[in-house]
């Protein structure tokens, strides 16, 4: 009984993954049977349709690609380096306020994006960053509120006799940070990275303000546009399209899973 | 144990000190500067004290997107919540490739909103669309037709709903997490007392997990109020704008109609809402949620 409701559970799930491939490999009619044609065909068929989508003039998928990259690397460097420096000072440096500035922090994660979508916009256009990639990773190199907290969870657990020990071997606390705190919290680094990762790829409303032109398009808009131009562009397409945008978070998350989920279970747990 | 200054303190959060008040605090403030003027980014705002603000009592589309954002939000909440925990708790069954059962569920929480809207255009098609196949393989010997997805206001919201259940991993991971450390002999005693499968989750496991509860529905809240791509993507405004939201309608006043006044302060309007409805969330769970130890 048990697994026939997980077989239903874990199928219903998997359906648009499954959906999206299946569609991809077959021709311009969705309606037609899956592997029309034998395998021979539908190699043919997966060659031609992503041969097209990579290679397509009007929506150039490899440039979105490479601009999503290039942004998600950026903002990751730069968001796991000055999350962590913060947390240390929310964890490890005692100092009276500590506590509630983490409130203030915390409470930061309730601003909507609307709210100070317009008020960026003018301030980047003051400064002449509308129109390039800089909204978009600058931002990241100044701690992002929930990164902090979950490395300050992480630090929290370090024993503080590691503290104690550096301190009289003669560390300050930059030292201690670097040979002590941040080589024990691989961990935590890996699930902050994976999240600001996963953040970017993700994230449509950001390019779609601050982003003007297509060449600097990234896979969300990039698979908009081509979204946008349906009627002419066929579904198998489309859904070739949005296999790469979703392989690479796919191959993530199968060879990332534990930091996903161990990510999520400390959010929640200690929030 | 030392005890350091505030201003090593200080420096230590110092990049998000600078970064919290360029990127937020400016920002809010500015947002709330340009609610109370009319700015069309051509010219420098021009104060009209609180016409925007008197303009929203008469606005009928601003009460539109409000009712559906709140429609939406109070909707997948509820649904959410039933169908995560539901799925953690037959995922926390002790049974063979556990770890596999918990992935598949997991994964389409990965899948960016932009694709998740492109494979669910397809998917909603009313000629061509899995949905309608898979409606009429089932029940069309018995006349049932699929309904056509984007054709009513009724249907497109239903789809929205549906489709939002796809994002429930982080929920059902964070509910795990929450079953796995409710007591083993509360189970136990509940079971020598004679207290049923179902008896024990209402009376002893929902009470013990009822803080993730209201951390989710806070989580709910803040991302049901900025609902904005796959609505964007999948249904637009929808038929007679029954698919229109919030963030949508600050997005277009800003960026269509280029009235930066307006959208600013519809932007405060949904900070204002957000914050009200999380400290609403918060006072309620003092009364309904039990904490341990408290």
């Amino acid at each position: 009984m048990i697994h026939v409701l997980l077989v239903l559970v874990a199928a219903t799930a998997l359906l648009p993954i499954g959906y999206m491939l299946a569609i991809s490999t077959g021709g311009p009619d969705p309606a037609a049977p899956l592997l029309e044609g034998g395998p021979g065909e539908t190699a043919d068929r997966i060659r031609g349709n992503f041969g097209h989508v990579l290679t397509d003039d009007s929506t150039n998928f490899p440039l979105y690609l490479r601009n999503t990259l290039w942004i998600a690397l950026l903002g990751v460097t730069g968001t796991t380096i000055s999350s962590a420096i913060v947390a240390y000072g929310f964890s490890r440096v005692r100092w009276r306020g500590r506590g509630t500035a983490f409130i203030v922090m915390l409470s930061t994660m309730m601003i909507p994006f609307p709210v100070v979508m317009v008020p960026l916009f003018t301030m980047f256009r003051e400064i002449g960053w509308i129109g390039t990639f800089a909204p978009l990773w600058v931002p990241a190199w100044f701690g992002n509120a929930f990164s902090i907290f979950l490395l300050r969870q992480f630090f929290l657990t370090i024993p503080r006799e590691l503290d104690d020990a550096s301190r009289i071997d003669g560390c300050g606390h930059v030292r201690n940070f670097i040979h002590i705190i941040l080589p024990l919290s691989i961990p935590a680094l890996l699930v902050v990275a994976l999240f600001h990762f996963m953040f970017v790829w993700n994230d449509f409303l950001g390019p779609l303000v601050f982003l003007t032109h297509r060449d600097q398009f990234t896979l969300a808009l990039g698979l908009q546009l081509f979204l946008s131009k349906l009627g002419q562009t066929p579904w198998n397409l489309l859904m070739a399209a949005t296999t790469v945008m979703v392989a690479p978070v796919l191959v993530l998350f199968v060879l990332m899973q534990r930091t996903f989920v161990e990510g999520i279970s400390t959010a929640g747990s200690k929030g | 144990m030392r005890h350091d200054s505030t201003s090593t303190g200080l420096l230590w959060i110092g990049p998000w000190l600078l970064g919290f008040s360029i990127f937020t605090v400016l920002p809010v403030m500015l947002a709330v500067w340009y609610g109370f003027t009319d700015y069309t980014l051509l010219e420098p705002p021009i104060p009209v004290g609180t016409d925007n603000y008197t303009r929203m009592l008469d606005d009928p589309i601003l009460g539109t997107v409000l009712w559906n954002t709140a429609l939406f939000g109070v909707l997948s909440i509820v649904l959410g919540t039933v169908v995560s925990i539901s799925l953690a708790v037959l995922l926390s069954n002790p049974v063979r490739f556990q770890s596999f059962w918990r992935a598949a569920v997991f994964a389409p929480s990965v899948l960016p909103l932009v694709a998740l809207a492109v494979i669910f255009k397809l998917g909603y098609d009313p000629e061509v669309g899995i949905a309608n196949t898979m409606i009429e393989g089932a029940l069309g010997w018995a006349g049932v037709r699929g309904p056509n997805w984007f054709g009513s206001g009724f249907w497109a919201m239903t789809a929205l709903l549906l489709i939002s259940l796809w994002g429930v991993g982080p929920a059902v991971v964070i509910y795990l997490a929450g079953l796995r450390d409710v007591p083993k002999q509360l189970h136990e005693a509940a079971s020598i007392d004679g207290v049923g499968r179902w008896g024990r989750f209402v009376h002893v496991v929902l009470p013990m997990i009822s803080p993730v509860i209201l951390f989710n529905v806070i989580i709910g809240i803040i991302n049901a109020a900025q609902v904005f791509a796959v609505p964007v993507l999948l249904t637009g405004e929808g038929p007679e704008r029954s698919t229109y939201f919030h963030s949508m309608y600050v997005y277009d006043n800003a960026f269509t109609f280029g009235d930066m006044g307006y959208a600013s302060a519809l932007g405060v309007l949904q900070f204002a809402i957000i914050l009200l409805l999380t400290g609403a969330v918060l006072l309620a769970g003092r009364k309904l949620v039990y904490y341990r130890g408290a």
